[in-house]
């Protein structure tokens, strides 16, 4: 572990020693070595942002007309946009329910779809290649055609136990978790993949069971790719919209998808675009805090050192 | 399986004579040394949880007399508890909670969906007989003399131009205001409407009240409703009047047919294609759900004005997944093996700032991008000066869509590219280095198949995924521009937005024909997976 970190903070502080006799030569090996690199993160962050910024540009526009908005805001900023956000709609309740219907169906699906994956890695079975295949095609079937059958399905479910039917967030978070097994299994078993075997096989060797591996070996290892899987899991929830507007018809219990598609229906489009826009901002908010919060996670590389370990 | 911590698939692997050996060492302290404290502390309340799920589920059903279902929730129940109480069947304890929600919430609709292929449920064709026949009862009403006319206001609960429409009326002899749709007529309190003088209900509270245009522009839709009452039905006549009506037509289940008591006209049940046919093949627009057998699938290859379009429209799909998954890899792996190296400073900002567009809600952004192209007012067209009619023009318009997609798409790929990138053991990249690789060798032959192991079944996913991308192209183009010759398939339409348009736009919601052409874009694409998957078998250990 020392030696991997280690070497390329020496490698550098012992470069930056000749640079002072040789600038010239120096700065072409960093533009070679690190240069690019930069010059490819910057464009790439430009082309990021500038949707984001028109946003942005449209959420502060005091005139809060698509016709009127610029990159740049031109005609002054304003707050005038969130104000009416929060007194026209009920916008707070759609963001609550987001929240709450995106982390659960986040935490539940990355730990469906991990014990599956840990299964499908290092299990052999019967059925284990009918399952894999499985999965990748319930997958590739067009859902939302399905909707009419989830309808029909969930309108029982309505009557019988009203607490799990529409307009409540249960009902939505069961029906998410139903797709929980797909890509994320898939993406999880090609990380469990990659871990070296030996690591639970030493493991069982020393009398561990296969719960205490997954628990106590697998999942501390694989913690980066629970984080990213989480994350995608939370930002594909949140996005939803197309089952969420099945789902809930009543104002306070809708989704910000829902929610939102609604301000920008029929002839309000082109007034209610920076309302549109300044809930869109609002709604980022939770996914780039999520992301920093998961940062930690991500960046690290746990792997190389349990190898190593 | 002597050893109760062996898995079934463990027995085979060599060098595992340990694992017998150690067990039999601690089986002297013990006959269950591996269940911890802790593991059997979770499965208690694990387990607890699901028996206090299962009796607070049965009771709803045992009210309703649902025995079916009470059975499948006992036996699900009982299932769960055998599996993890016993210490056989071990790669099932990690599957089973997946698959339970897989079966219940998406194989079962799938399924139910696929089966509808075979009938044609649709507008139409939606309920049984007895419904249908209720349907033309109502629907023959007409006015006769003397029959009462009210004030009529048009109004809807949701939005103005699609949601469902209801009849405000107004009694002309006691002005009491009612309100109807297709299932009867109900009377509202005062106090909840505002009534303007000769009777129109201009509010009322949780409708919104069409103004003229809107109900125009719905006029077809305001004529065909029919609302059932005591006597008959209620029809509007124009925009602002109803009347209440006698049914003409009735049922007579002597000749199993309809009889038209003015022309004295009879239409016979046809059983095979559900609905009421007159002798001379004349149809009444009111049906009932049978099974059609493969009709669904031969109307696609033999409808000239399905099966024309259906081509084209294929070749550009598979252009738009393959250029969707395969620009948004390229992009984000390359800024991906751009960010990850040791030297790299402010890795951390340039990732948050990368990510950006994937925190951003895609649906919204969608919409954003499409008033970008916009070309009187649009982003684009005013930074560059252009005046770019985008979505007019067939190429301008795929240009635009998959570099929507590629803005949309490519911080995703930059995610999981670069989580690959960290798992790959750094030691591989350092072993070719110190052996004299040049970056590019040591990419080619170590990181991108290493990468590539991991991230190919997520590519196949996402080209699956793609192929079927409704948003990308509902929300921004709506499938055109559209040759002036044939409105139903435009330039940038895939399968699935065209289907759509053919199944539930237009002529009305054909849910059995969709169902079919869904079933055959699964089977594109689950052929076209199987082959990728076929391809990349190779690389990976997946059967091993």
């Amino acid at each position: 572990m020392t030696a991997l970190t280690g070497t390329p903070v020496t490698g550098g502080t012992a470069g930056a020693l000749p640079a002072d006799r040789n600038g010239n030569g120096r700065s072409r090996r960093w533009l070679v070595r690190v240069g690019w690199r930069h010059g490819v993160a910057v464009l790439a962050v430009l082309f990021s942002l500038f949707p984001i910024v028109f946003v942005l540009s449209a959420a502060l526009n005091p005139l809060g007309t698509l016709s009127s908005t610029a990159l740049v805001p031109s005609s002054g900023v304003s707050f005038g946009n969130f104000t009416e956000l929060f007194g026209r709609t009920a916008f707070e309740r759609w963001f609550v329910n987001s929240l709450l219907i995106a982390g659960l169906a986040a935490l539940a699906s990355i730990t469906l779809s991990a014990l599956a994956a840990y299964a499908f890695s290092r299990m052999r079975f019967r059925g284990r290649r009918v399952g894999l295949l499985s999965l990748l095609l319930i997958q590739m079937f067009p859902q939302f055609l399905a909707i009419v059958a989830i309808f029909l399905i969930f309108a029982t479910i309505t009557d019988l136990w009203p607490a799990i039917g529409f307009n409540t967030p249960w009902g939505l978070l069961l029906l998410y978790l139903g797709g929980a097994l797909g890509v994320n299994t898939w993406l999880m078993k090609g990380f469990f993949d990659t871990l070296p075997r030996e690591l639970d096989e030493s493991a069982t060797m020393d009398g561990a069971t296969h719960t205490q591996i997954f628990f106590r070996i697998m999942l501390p290892l694989v913690a980066p790719i629970l984080a990213v899987t989480g994350l995608l899991a939370f930002i594909g929830t949140v996005n939803e919209f197309l089952m969420a507007n099945v789902f809930l018809t009543d104002t306070e219990s809708k989704t910000l998808a829902v929610g939102m598609y609604g301000l920008l229906q029929g002839d309000e489009r082109n007034n209610n675009f920076g309302i549109f826009a300044a809930a869109t901002l609002l709604t980022a908010i939770p996914t780039v805090v999520v992301f920093q919060f998961l940062q930690r996670y991500i960046v690290s590389g746990l792997t190389a050192g349990a190898v190593k370990g | 399986m002597s050893t109760p911590s062996s898995g079934p698939g463990s027995t085979r692997a060599p060098g595992r004579e340990p694992v017998g050996s150690r067990p039999a060492k601690s089986r002297t302290a013990g006959e269950h040394t591996p269940i911890t404290l802790t593991g059997l502390g979770a499965k208690v309340i694990l387990l607890g949880l699901v028996a206090g799920i299962a009796i607070w589920a049965a009771f709803p059903l045992v009210e309703a007399e649902q025995w079916v279902g009470l059975a499948l929730l006992v036996a699900t129940t009982a299932g769960l508890f055998y599996l993890y109480l016993t210490r056989r069947h071990v790669p099932a304890k990690y599957l089973v909670p997946g698959t339970l929600f897989l079966i219940a919430f998406q194989i079962v609709p799938v399924l139910y969906t696929a089966s509808t292929a075979f009938t044609n449920f649709g507008d139409g064709h939606r309920g049984d007989k007895q419904g249908t026949i209720v349907a033309i009862q109502t629907a023959s009403v007409e006015q006769v003399p003397g029959s009462t006319e009210y004030a009529l206001s048009v109004a809807t609960e949701g939005d103005p131009a699609t949601g469902p429409l209801v009849f405000l009326v107004t009694d002309p002899a006691d002005g009491a205001v009612s309100i109807g749709d297709a299932t009867g007529l109900r009377r509202l309190d005062a106090d909840e409407v505002t009534v303007a003088p000769g009777g129109k209900v201009t509010a009322a509270d949780g409708y919104t009240v069409l103004n003229f245009g809107q109900a125009s522009a719905r006029s077809q839709e305001i004529t065909d409703l029919v609302v059932p009452t005591a006597g008959g039905a209620l029809r509007s006549s124009g925009l602002s009047r109803a009347y209440e009506g006698k049914a003409v037509r009735a049922y007579d289940a002597a000749c199993d047919c309809v009889r038209d008591s003015e022309t004295g006209r009879t239409w016979t049940a046809d059983e095979s294609t559900g609905s009421f046919v007159a002798d001379d093949g004349e149809r009444l627009a009111q049906g009932w759900k049978v099974g059609v057998g493969l009709r669904n699938f031969t109307r696609v290859l033999t409808d000239p004005n399905i099966s024309g379009p259906f081509l084209g429209t294929l070749v550009w799909n598979f252009a738009f997944a393959v250029g969707s998954t395969g620009g948004t890899f390229m992009l984000g792996t390359f800024v991906a093996l751009a960010l990850h190296s040791p030297r790299m400073r402010g890795t951390n900002l340039y990732r948050v700032l990368l990510i950006l567009p994937y925190a951003m809600p895609s649906f919204a952004m969608l919409l954003v991008w499409r008033d970008m192209f916009n070309t009187d007012f649009g982003l684009i067209n005013n930074l560059f000066g252009l005046g770019v009619n985008w979505f007019g023009e067939q190429w301008s318009a795929r240009a635009a869509v998959l570099l929507v997609q590629l803005w949309l798409g490519y911080p995703y790929m930059f995610l999981v590219a670069t989580g690959a990138l960290q798992a790959i053991p750094r030691e591989l990249t350092e072993a070719t280095s110190v052996d004299g690789a040049s970056p590019w060798q040591s990419f080619r032959a170590v990181t991108l198949p290493l990468l590539l192991v991991a991230l190919s079944p997520l590519l196949i996913s996402s080209f699956a995924y793609n192929f079927n991308n409704f948003n990308a192209i509902y929300l921004t183009t709506e499938g055109g521009p559209f040759p002036a010759d044939n409105p139903s398939n435009g330039a940038t339409d895939l399968l699935i937005t065209y289907t759509y348009r053919l199944a539930f736009g237009g002529q009305g919601a054909e849910f059995g024909f969709a169902a079919a052409i869904s079933l055959f874009i699964f089977a594109i694409v689950a052929v076209v997976s199987a082959v990728s998957f076929r391809r990349t078998r190779k690389q990976e250990e997946v059967y091993a």
